[in-house]
């Protein structure tokens, strides 16, 4: 297999065209790829589209940076703080400029890209009938099952240009392991036209290939691979540091105004040029303090015969 | 109520109140917030044998051995019985695995629809809540939903604008006509009373009062005439044992001041 490794800023900038469809934030909470959101507002895209379940704040910064034509997704706010301002703006005031929003739930925009994964126009389902997101959406269709008659709403396929995904360890191949609670990761690189793998650790295939089910999709799907060690913060990764609970707060305070999320922005964002400086400016105190206090290691698994 | 021997936060009988709708043996769809404090303090009491369902894609028969911010955070994860995809265990709750699921809305109406994504009109929000969430699916699929809601008017109209999370639509049998498989709301929990709904009409009447408040409080701060059990009492303080529990868990009320 052919050599995926690409710095940031050259996987965006190859794969990550304006009006594109991107999925991210798939894990729910954990393994935001923080990362590859901040190149994407620095490479200055635009038109985006954002697909996602919940999005812990990475959305509302992508919104507020001006990067977004159309969300959808299930949630978008700042989960341990509240509402997200930026997505206030846009949806309330058009500011920066009007957004569309196709408003899921966390199951059909999970079923929407599993359509699209299983190569079928829509999955069936039997939530959300009688809601107003149901009522209101422009491709969820309310039609009784052709088998027995009763109400189901029709999930159509939801195919991302690109689904960029953050996981622990990754090989230059394409290969990625990823662990704990995996969200609509899996679904998504399933379902998405070509993958970005932004990783914690770049390792031996070797070290990949010794535990397949342990693989989250097929490298023939990966488009990059990226190395970016904490490429995450401030959500956590399982096995390599925690959630910076503080930061989520700190974006709340510091998103209020437009003024005030420019001048975040800039710190953050746009001084940044790559995640190491963006560390770097968080500080190694900080840093230390999201170090994992203890190890847990799963028992090896035999794949012999 | 002030801090002191006994005393405690709305915020904590409402985790206790939370806590009591889990029934042992139950498998729970456990929600953000107070619900995840509530999940361990009745496993650590009445229900210890109740498992927990989290929406990232975990499933635990133990509460996680720290606070939690959020379901995703690492101690979750660690001692989980099974950590999966969401849509696996969407399909649980789907299937009608799960007899109990929270969730929060920022508006709840006399029949129980809930509101999550726009206060005002849907093309002209005056507030654009952050969404459904997996809160909807839960809504929709779960055995039996406690709501967990500030209790002010303004979050209590008689009719939401918008419907988030079916409840009883417009009461009756609505959730059959529209084709729900189950469900609806069993219980409302809020920072001045525990509510439910009556079992013909499908209305939300009031269960019991906190102390501190009373039904012309609850009512007062109600956008229609709320109905009122014939059973309607006072809420039964937590006991020393809850607040216990909660404050070990908790420790700095990160959840619960």
């Amino acid at each position: 297999m052919s050599d995926k490794l690409l710095s940031m800023s050259d996987a965006i900038a190859r794969y990550v065209p304006d009006g594109s469809s991107v999925a991210l934030g798939l894990a729910l909470e954990p393994l935001i790829p923080f990362a590859a959101g901040h190149e994407i507002i620095r490479q200055r895209r635009r038109n985006l589209t954002l697909i996602g379940p919940i999005s812990d704040i990475l959305f509302d910064e992508m919104i507020g940076a001006g990067c977004v034509s159309r969300i959808a997704a299930a949630w978008v706010g700042n989960v341990s703080e509240g509402l997200g301002y930026n997505y206030r703006r846009a949806t309330e005031h058009q500011q920066p400029h009007a957004i569309t929003v196709e408003d899921y739930s966390n199951y059909s925009v999970g079923l929407a890209l599993l359509a699209a994964a299983l190569g079928v126009p829509y999955i069936p389902m039997r939530s959300l009938l009688g809601s107003d997101i149901a009522r209101n959406h422009p491709h969820l269709r309310n039609e009784p099952s052709p088998l027995d008659g009763t109400p189901t709403l029709l999930v159509p396929a939801l195919q991302p240009d690109v689904a960029i995904i953050h996981v622990q360890r990754a090989d230059a191949e394409g290969r990625a392991h990823a662990w704990g609670g995996l969200g609509i990761c899996e679904e998504a690189a399933l379902a998405a036209k070509g993958v970005i793998y932004t990783a914690e650790e770049i390792v031996p295939a070797e070290v990949i290939l010794s535990d397949p089910n342990r693989v989250l999709a097929p490298a023939f799907k990966t488009l990059a691979v990226v190395h970016s060690p904490g490429g995450a913060h401030p959500s956590p990764v399982q096995g390599y540091y925690n959630r910076d609970h503080k930061a989520y707060a700190e974006y709340h305070e510091h998103s209020r105004t437009p003024e005030d999320f420019a001048a975040w922005l800039q710190e953050w964002v746009i001084d940044q040029p790559d995640r190491a400086a963006y560390l770097d400016h968080l500080g190694t105190e900080r840093w230390a303090g999201l170090a994992l206090r203890e190890h847990h290691y799963a028992a090896p698994v035999d794949y012999g015969y | 109520m002030a801090a002191g021997d006994g005393a405690y936060t709305p915020q904590e009988l409402m985790v206790v109140c939370a806590a009591r709708q889990i029934r042992d043996g139950e498998v729970v769809f456990v929600g953000m917030r107070l619900p995840l404090l509530a999940f361990a303090l009745a496993k650590r009491t009445h229900a210890p044998s109740a498992i927990g369902l989290f929406e990232n894609g975990l499933v635990r028969d133990t509460p996680s051995r720290e606070l939690l911010m959020t379901m995703g955070d690492a101690p979750n994860i660690l001692g989980a019985e099974w950590a999966t995809r969401t849509v696996a265990l969407m399909g649980l709750l789907a299937q009608g695995c799960a007899q109990l699921g929270f969730v929060g809305g920022a508006e709840v109406d006399r029949y129980g629809n809930l509101n999550t994504s726009y206060v005002g009109s849907r093309e002209h929000p005056t507030v654009k809540l952050p969404g459904s969430g997996g809160g909807a699916d839960i809504a929709s699929l779960a055995g039996r939903l406690a709501i967990i809601m500030e209790h002010e008017r303004r979050r209590f109209p008689e009719r939401v604008s918008y419907i988030t999370s079916p409840g009883y639509g417009d009461g009756g049998d609505w959730r059959a006509q529209v084709g729900l498989p189950r469900g609806g709301p069993a219980a409302v929990i809020t920072t001045r009373a525990l509510l439910g709904f009556r079992d013909d009409t499908h209305e939300m009447q009031l269960l019991s009062w906190h102390p501190g408040s009373s039904i012309e409080d609850v009512r007062a701060h109600t956008g229609w005439e709320l109905a009122v059990a014939p059973e309607v009492h006072e809420t039964p303080p937590p006991t020393s044992d809850e607040l216990r529990i909660i404050r070990e868990c908790d420790p700095q009320g990160f959840w619960t001041r």
